[in-house]
C-alpha cells in the first residue's frame, strides 16, 4: 500500500508554518514537566523523578549519605542527561499534537461567524439568530450565496452546496430534501437555490467541530491496544523499579555502596523510556495521518479495529465498478458490416445523455465513426423509458435508429416487418452469460447487431485485492446483479466471494455471519439503509456525500466518498499497532548493551573484576554510565520521524512480517546501542569530558 | 559417555510425555481411558461421599475459590499435626516439639508444593509427621497443580462460562495420575534398592566399636511421590544424595525421569484439550493445540538442555583457583557430590530439579560451580523452564500471553492467543503475574542482606552469600525447595519470610493468572486467516524465547552479576574471598 503518497491532498495545512511549530513544541515540552500531567505517562514520570533526586545530589551531594567517588559535576550531568530525556519525550507529543493542531486551526478558519435565518413549522421566517446558538430539532431557511451555519437535514427545496471548506473538492454537488443526499454540513456554501433545513447538531456538536476536536487531540482517547501497551510498560517500569532499588543493599553488604547517581541512570536506563516517550506522539501521528488522508475517525479505537480487520463488505457499484456500464464491443449480425452497427448505435445514442449512451458514442468515435455533437436539429430524440426499454433517434427523413432490450428491440423490428435473427439472439445471451448487457441495435426494421455493455472494474483493484489476501483480509463484493453477472464481475476484479440479488438488510446478515465466526468486517456505505450495518460493522465507512443517519453510523467518514480508500484505511491501522510494536520491542531490547555499559561500571569498584563485563572497553565507569543515558536520551527525537510516519508496511504474511521485524527493531534493538554507546564514550573521551 | 547417558535420559523423558499427555488429556476430558474400569467405580463412589457433581462447571471464581478452600484445611491439619507431633503415635525415634515458625514454614512450603525443608527431617520428623502431614501433602499439592492448569486450559479452547469443576479435576488428578504412578514408582525403587520401614532408626556396633544410629523409615513410599509430583522433600536432610533415598546410577535416573515426565505430559495434555474443544469447529482442521504444544515443547526442551550443558560444562571444568592455589588439577568438581551418580547425571538432576521445581538434590548445590549454581538459580528465576506440576504451564503461557501480544503488536493486528483477543484486562492480569515472582526473590533477599537477622544464618561471605540468600528466596518464590543449603534456614526470620514468600507466589500469582483464564474465557475465538500471527509456529517459539530470556532473565542480571557471575570470574581470576 502506498501511504507515503497519502500526504499529497491535505499536507499543505500542517506545513504551513514549520517554525512555528517547533517554537510552539519546544514550548509545550517545558510546559510538560509539569508533574501533575506527566504522572499519567509512569514511565517518563519515573525519570522526573530521577531528574528531581539528581537535581537535589547537585546542590546536596550527601543528601543519602557519603557517595564513594563521584562528586557533584557527575550528579549534575547525569540530572541534566535526565532532564533532556523527559524533555525530548515532551517534544515529541507536543511536535505531534503541534501538527494535528496545524491542522485544525486551518479547519477553524473556514468556520467563519453566520447567522441563520430560523423559521417556523409553517415556514414563516422567525427573525434571525446568530449560528452558533442553533438547537438540534430547530428549522432554517438558507439563500443562495450564504454559508450553512450549521449541519441539518434538507426538508424543502433543492440547491448546489460548495463543500470545499470540508472536502478540500471544489465542484460543487447537488444537495435536496428527500433520498440520500439531503444532508448539509455546517461551514458549506449554499451556491444557487434556497433550502430549508431541520438543525441536527447541538451547538459544539457539529461535524466541523468534532473534526477539530479530533485532529487537536482534544478528544484523544487512549484505544483498548494504547492502554493495554502503557499496563505492560508500567508493569516493566515496576520491576525495574524493583531491581534497582534492591541493588543498593546489595552493594552494602558487599560493603561498597553505590552513588545515588549511579543507580539512578541504570534506572532510568533500563525502563522502557523510547516506547513511553513517543506512545502518545505515534498515536496522535496516526490519527493526523488518517485525516491527511482525508478520512475522518470518530475515535483512535476505530483506525485500530480498522488494523484488525478481517472482512471487507464491498458495495460493486462505486467500489469495484466504476457507477455506470460502458459500452466495450460492437457485435454484428450475419452479413452487417462492424462499422454500420457502430454508425447505427452511434446515432441512436446522439440524444441519450446517460453514461451507457455516452459510452456508445466514445465507443463508436473511437471505432472512427464520424458523428455531430448533438442531434441534428428536426431529429427527435425517443427517450428510455421503463415500459419500452428502449430509446433512439428518428431523423428529419424518417430514419429510424434505435437500441434497447432486445425482446424489446425484437417487438419493435417485427412490427416494422423485419425479424430478429437467431444470431443476434446468440449473441446477447452469450453476452448475458459473460456478466455483461446486451443492447440489440436497430435501423428501421432491420436488426444490425448488439452491443456489449459491461460493468468496467476499477484499474488495480485485482492487485490491491491480492495485497488484502496477503494480509488475511477477505473481500466480498455485494451486488443486487444477479449471480451470472456477480460471478463475471466478481473473477475480473479478484475479490474472494461475492453475493448477489442482495437486498439491504442481507448486509446486516452476511456481517453478523462474519462476526459470529470471530471475524471484524468493514463496510462502506452512504444510503440511510445501510446504516444498520454500518453501525454493526467493526469499522464502518461512510462516504461524506450520503445521508446524516449514514455517517452518524459509520465510525470513520470519506471526506472524498471514495469506498476504495477503506483499504488504505486497513494499512494506516496496522502501521499503527506495528510502529506501536516495534518500538516496544527496540526500547526493551537495548536494555541488553545498556547492562553490559552500566553494570561493569557501576560494580567494578566493589569487585574489579566484575570490570570484564565492560566488553565494550568504555573509557571509564563514568563516561560509560554517561554514554548509556545519552543514548538514551538521543534515541528519542531519533526516532521521532518514525513514530510520525509510521514504521514501513509491507502487506505479507504475519509470521514473516513477525520475523522481519523481530530481526529489524528486535535483534538491531540488542545490537545498535552497543555500537552507539561505544561511538558516544569515543567522543565524550575524545572531548575530555569523561 | 555420561553426556550420552544424561541425553538418553532426556530422550526416555520426552518419549514418555506424549503417551502420557494424551493419556491425561483423556481423564480430564472424561473420554475412555486406560483404568476405567476400576477407577470409575472409585471416583464415582468418592464423588457421593464428597457431594461432589463432576458435571457442575465453575466460574474461574469458584474453581479457584475451590483451589483455596481445599488447602487451607489441609495447611491447617498439617500444621497441628506437627505442632503435635509428640502427643501422636508413630514416633519411634520420639522427636521433639516443632516451634511454630519451623511448623508455620513447612506447612506454607508442603501445601504450597514447595517443599522448602528448613529441617532434616530425620532428627525433627516422626513418621506420622512425615506421612500424614507431608507426604499426604506430597500427593495433594501437586493435584492441585494438575488440576488448576487443567482449568486453565479450559479458557482457552471455545467461549465458555465455566472451567470445569476443580473437585473432580483434582480427585482425577490423583486417583488417575499420582496414585498410581507412585504406586508403580515406589517399587521400582524399592527394586533398585531404596529401604521402606516403619521400624526406627536402627543401633548398629560398628568394626570400631562404637555405636552409630543409622535413621531410615518408609522410604521409597515417599520417595517417589516426593520426585513425581514435583514435591522435593527429602525424608533424610541429605535428600537424594542421601544412599537410602537414591541409592545408585539407576534411581538416579530413575528419580530424574519421575520428577520430569509429567510436567513435560502435561504441555501435550494442553494440545490435546485445546484441539478437543474446537472440533465440530471451522478450526478443527488446524489442530492448533497440538501444534502450539510441539513448538511450547521444542523451545523450552532446547533452553533445558542449554541450561544442562552449561551446568555439565561448568563443572566438568572444576575450580581454576584451587588450581593455581595448590598446583593440583581439580577437575571436574567433586566438591560435594556423590561420586556414584557420575558427573553427567548429576548435573541432569542439578538442572531438572531446579527446571521442574522439585527441589529435590542429589548434590550440595551450595557447592557447585560458580556459573553452575547460577544456571540452577536462573531456571527457578525464569521458572517456566516447564516449571512444576501445573504452574510452570501456568508460567509458560503467562510469557506466551507477553510475547503475544508484543509480537501481534508487531504485525499490526491486535494480538490474539489461540484466537482469543489479549487486550488491556489480560495484559494487566499477566503483567501482575509476571511482577509478583521478581518481586518475591529481590526485595526479601535485599532486606535479608543489610539486616543482622538475615545476615547471621550466612556462612560464606561477600558474593557466595548474596548467591545463598537470593537462592534461598528463589527456591520459596518458584515454589521450588532445593536450597543452596549454605543458609541456615531454619530461624524465626527466615521460616516467617520464606513462608510467606511460598505462599504468596503460588495463590497470588495464580490468582492473576485465575481471573486471566476467566476473561480469555469469556472470549470467541477468531478466525483464523493469513493475517493472523499463529503462535503455534517455530518463528513465535524463537521470539518467545528471547520475550523470556530479556524480560525473564535480565531482570535477574544485576543481581547475578554481584553472586554467581561475579563468583564466576573472581574464581577464574584465581581470588579468593
Amino acid at each position: 500500500m502506498h501511504v507515503a503518497a497519502l500526504t499529497a491532498k491535505g499536507g499543505d495545512t500542517a506545513a504551513a508554518d514549520g517554525s512555528a511549530l517547533w517554537r510552539r513544541a519546544v514550548w509545550d515540552s517545558f510546559a510538560k514537566l509539569n508533574p501533575v500531567t506527566l504522572v499519567r505517562n509512569p514511565v517518563m514520570f519515573v525519570v522526573e523523578l530521577g531528574t528531581a533526586v539528581t537535581a537535589l545530589l547537585s546542590v546536596w551531594p550527601s543528601l543519602f549519605g557519603a557517595s564513594p567517588g563521584v562528586g557533584r559535576g557527575y550528579d549534575m550531568a547525569v540530572c541534566i542527561v535526565l532532564l533532556l530525556t523527559v524533555l525530548f519525550a515532551n517534544f515529541a507529543e507536543a511536535y505531534a499534537e503541534g501538527r494535528g493542531r496545524a491542522q485544525a486551526d486551518a479547519l477553524r478558519r473556514t468556520r467563519v461567524q453566520t447567522t441563520a435565518r430560523l423559521i417556523g413549522e409553517d415556514g414563516v421566517e422567525l427573525g434571525i439568530v446568530p449560528g452558533g446558538s442553533l438547537r438540534r430539532g430547530q428549522t432554517i431557511r438558507v439563500q443562495a450565496g450564504e454559508v450553512i451555519p450549521g449541519d441539518g437535514e434538507i426538508i424543502a427545496g433543492i440547491g448546489s452546496v460548495d463543500e470545499s471548506a470540508i472536502t478540500g473538492e471544489s465542484a460543487p454537488v447537488i444537495r435536496g430534501a428527500g433520498g440520500d443526499f439531503s444532508s448539509v454540513t455546517g461551514g458549506t456554501r449554499l451556491l444557487s437555490d434556497t433550502i430549508d433545513l431541520r438543525i441536527t447538531a447541538e451547538p459544539g456538536g457539529s461535524f466541523l467541530d468534532r473534526m477539530i476536536a479530533l485532529v487537536e487531540g482534544a478528544e484523544r482517547q487512549k484505544t483498548p491496544n494504547e492502554i493495554a501497551l502503557n499496563v505492560l510498560l508500567a508493569g516493566l517500569t515496576l520491576i525495574f523499579v524493583v531491581v534497582v532499588v534492591t541493588l543498593e543493599p546489595l552493594a552494602e553488604f558487599l560493603g561498597q555502596p553505590l552513588p545515588v547517581a549511579s543507580l539512578t541512570a541504570l534506572l532510568v536506563a533500563l525502563i522502557p523510556t523510547t516506547i513511553g516517550a513517543l506512545l502518545s506522539a505515534i498515536g496522535i501521528a496516526g490519527m493526523d495521518r488518517v485525516l491527511r488522508f482525508r478520512v475522518v475517525a470518530k475515535s483512535g479505537r476505530a483506525v485500530e479495529a480498522a488494523g484488525d480487520v478481517d472482512t471487507l463488505i464491498l458495495d460493486k457499484t462505486g467500489t469495484i465498478t466504476i457507477g455506470n456500464r460502458m459500452a466495450t464491443e460492437f457485435v454484428p449480425a450475419r452479413g452487417i458490416a462492424p462499422s454500420e452497427v457502430a454508425h447505427a448505435a452511434l446515432w441512436a445514442s446522439l440524444g441519450d445523455e446517460t453514461p451507457e449512451g455516452r459510452s456508445i458514442v466514445a465507443l463508436a468515435q473511437q471505432e472512427g465513426i464520424e458523428a455531430p455533437a448533438a442531434p441534428p436539429s428536426g431529429a427527435q430524440v425517443i427517450a428510455f423509458s421503463a415500459e419500452t426499454r428502449r430509446s433512439g433517434l428518428v431523423l428529419p427523413d424518417g430514419t429510424e435508429y434505435s437500441k434497447g432490450a432486445v425482446d424489446a428491440m425484437a417487438g419493435l423490428v417485427e412490427a416494422k416487418g423485419g425479424a430478429m435473427g437467431t444470431d443476434v439472439r446468440q449473441a446477447a445471451d452469450a453476452i448475458a452469460r459473460a456478466g455483461g448487457t446486451p443492447l440489440a441495435v436497430a435501423e428501421g426494421g432491420r436488426a444490425l447487431g448488439v452491443v456489449h455493455l459491461k460493468d468496467i472494474v476499477k484499474a488495480g483493484l485485482a492487485a490491491r485485492f491480492d495485497a488484502l489476501r496477503a494480509m488475511g483480509i477477505r473481500t466480498i463484493m455485494v451486488t443486487g446483479d444477479n449471480p451470472l453477472t456477480a460471478a463475471s464481475i466478481a473473477r475480473e476484479a479478484g475479490v474472494d466471494d461475492f453475493v448477489a440479488e442482495a437486498k439491504p438488510e442481507d448486509k446486516m446478515r452476511l456481517i453478523r455471519a462474519e462476526q459470529a465466526q470471530g471475524r471484524l468486517v468493514a463496510m462502506t456505505g452512504d444510503g440511510t439503509n445501510d446504516a444498520p450495518a454500518l453501525a454493526q460493522a467493526d469499522v464502518g465507512l461512510a462516504m461524506n456525500s450520503g445521508t446524516a443517519a449514514a455517517k452518524e453510523a459509520g465510525n470513520m467518514v470519506d471526506l472524498d466518498s471514495d469506498p476504495s480508500k477503506l483499504i488504505e484505511v486497513v494499512s494506516i491501522g496496522k502501521q499503527l499497532l506495528i510502529t506501536r510494536g516495534s518500538i516496544t520491542t527496540f526500547s526493551i531490547a537495548n536494555d541488553v548493551s545498556k547492562y553490559f555499559a552500566i553494570l561493569p561500571a557501576m560494580f567494578s569498584p566493589i569487585l574489579p573484576v566484575l570490570g570484564k563485563l565492560n566488553i565494550m572497553h568504555l573509557t571509564s565507569p563514568r563516561s560509560a554510565v554517561m554514554s548509556a543515558i545519552i543514548f538514551n536520551a538521543l534515541i528519542i527525537p531519533a526516532l521521532i520521524p518514525l513514530a510520525m510516519r509510521g514504521a514501513r508496511y509491507k502487506a505479507m504474511g504475519a509470521t514473516e512480517m513477525l520475523v522481519r521485524n523481530m530481526m529489524l527493531y528486535g535483534l538491531g534493538g540488542v545490537l545498535l546501542p552497543f555500537a552507539a554507546i561505544k561511538a558516544i564514550d569515543l567522543l565524550l573521551t575524545a572531548l575530555h569530558l569523561a | 559417555m555420561g553426556l550420552v547417558g544424561a541425553f538418553l535420559v532426556l530422550v526416555v523423558i520426552a518419549l514418555a510425555a506424549r503417551p502420557l499427555g494424551r493419556y491425561m488429556f483423556k481423564v480430564f476430558a472424561g473420554r475412555p481411558a486406560f483404568g476405567d474400569r476400576i477407577a470409575r467405580p472409585v471416583e464415582a463412589l468418592l464423588w457421593r461421599l464428597g457431594g461432589v457433581d463432576p458435571d457442575e462447571g465453575m466460574t474461574w471464581k469458584q474453581y479457584f475459590k475451590a483451589v483455596l478452600w481445599l488447602n487451607l484445611p489441609m495447611a491447617l491439619i498439617s500444621y497441628v499435626i506437627l505442632r503435635t507431633q509428640t502427643h501422636l503415635p508413630l514416633n519411634p525415634d520420639r522427636q521433639g516439639v516443632i516451634a511454630w515458625p519451623l511448623a508455620f514454614n513447612t506447612a506454607a512450603s508442603f501445601v504450597a508444593n514447595c517443599n522448602w525443608q528448613a529441617y532434616s527431617g530425620e532428627q525433627t520428623m516422626s513418621y506420622l509427621s512425615q506421612l500424614a502431614a507431608l507426604v499426604f501433602l506430597q500427593f495433594t499439592t501437586p493435584a492441585t497443580g494438575i488440576a488448576m492448569v487443567v482449568g486453565f486450559i479450559r479458557a482457552l479452547g471455545q467461549k465458555t462460562d465455566t472451567l470445569g469443576n476443580f473437585y473432580a479435576d483434582y480427585l482425577r488428578a490423583l486417583t488417575r495420575v499420582l496414585l498410581p504412578l507412585a504406586f508403580v514408582g515406589s517399587l521400582v525403587l524399592l527394586a533398585a534398592g531404596v529401604p521402606d520401614t516403619f521400624a526406627g532408626a536402627a543401633v548398629v556396633h560398628t568394626l570400631q566399636g562404637t555405636t552409630q544410629v543409622i535413621s531410615r523409615g518408609p522410604v521409597a513410599a515417599l520417595e517417589a511421590i516426593k520426585q513425581l509430583g514435583t514435591n522435593g522433600g527429602g525424608f533424610f536432610n541429605a535428600n537424594s544424595a542421601h544412599p537410602f533415598e537414591n541409592p545408585n546410577w539407576l534411581s538416579n535416573v530413575l528419580e530424574i525421569i519421575m520428577m520430569s515426565t509429567l510436567p513435560i505430559a502435561l504441555v501435550f495434555t494442553f494440545g490435546h484439550m485445546v484441539d478437543a474443544q474446537r472440533e465440530g469447529t471451522s478450526q478443527a482442521s488446524l489442530r492448533i493445540g497440538a501444534r502450539q504444544a510441539n513448538v511450547i515443547f521444542g523451545v523450552t526442551m532446547t533452553v533445558l538442555v542449554a541450561c544442562f550443558l552449561i551446568i555439565y560444562g561448568s563443572e566438568l571444568g572444576g575450580n581454576p583457583a584451587l588450581h593455581s592455589a595448590l598446583g593440583v588439577r581439580l577437575a571436574p568438581n567433586m566438591e560435594g557430590h556423590e561420586v556414584r551418580f557420575g558427573q553427567a547425571l548429576t548435573a541432569l538432576f542439578v538442572n531438572n530439579t531446579t527446571a521442574f521445581t522439585t527441589g529435590a538434590v542429589d548434590t550440595m548445590h551450595d557447592s557447585l560451580t560458580p556459573l553452575a549454581g547460577g544456571t540452577a538459580l536462573l531456571l527457578m528465576m525464569l521458572n517456566a523452564v516447564f516449571g512444576g506440576k501445573g504452574v510452570g504451564l501456568l508460567n509458560i503461557l503467562m510469557f506466551v500471553v507477553i510475547t503475544v501480544f508484543v509480537s501481534g503488536l508487531m504485525v499490526g493486528r491486535t494480538p490474539t492467543l489461540l484466537g482469543k483477543k489479549i487486550e488491556s484486562r489480560e495484559i494487566r492480569l499477566a503483567t501482575v503475574a509476571m511482577l509478583i515472582h521478581p518481586v518475591l526473590i529481590l526485595a526479601p533477599t535485599a532486606f535479608a542482606l543489610v539486616h543482622r537477622i538475615g545476615t547471621s544464618s550466612l556462612t560464606n561471605p561477600a558474593l557466595h552469600g548474596i548467591s545463598e540468600v537470593v537462592y534461598a528466596y528463589a527456591s520459596a518464590a518458584a515454589n521450588n525447595g532445593s536450597a543452596f543449603a549454605g543458609l541456615n534456614a531454619n530461624t524465626p526470620f527466615y521460616n516467617v519470610s520464606l513462608g510467606l514468600v511460598i505462599l504468596i507466589g503460588r495463590y497470588l500469582s495464580v490468582a492473576a493468572m485465575y481471573a486471566l483464564a476467566g476473561s480469555l474465557a469469556s472470549k470467541v475465538p477468531a478466525a483464523v486467516t493469513a493475517g493472523t500471527l499463529r503462535t503455534d509456529t517455530w518463528s513465535f517459539g524463537w521470539v518467545y524465547v528471547g520475550v523470556l530470556v530479556i524480560v525473564g532473565a535480565l531482570t535477574f542480571f544485576p543481581v547475578l552479576a554481584l553472586g554467581p557471575i561475579g563468583e564466576a570470574l573472581s574464581m577464574h581470576a584465581g581470588m579468593w574471598f
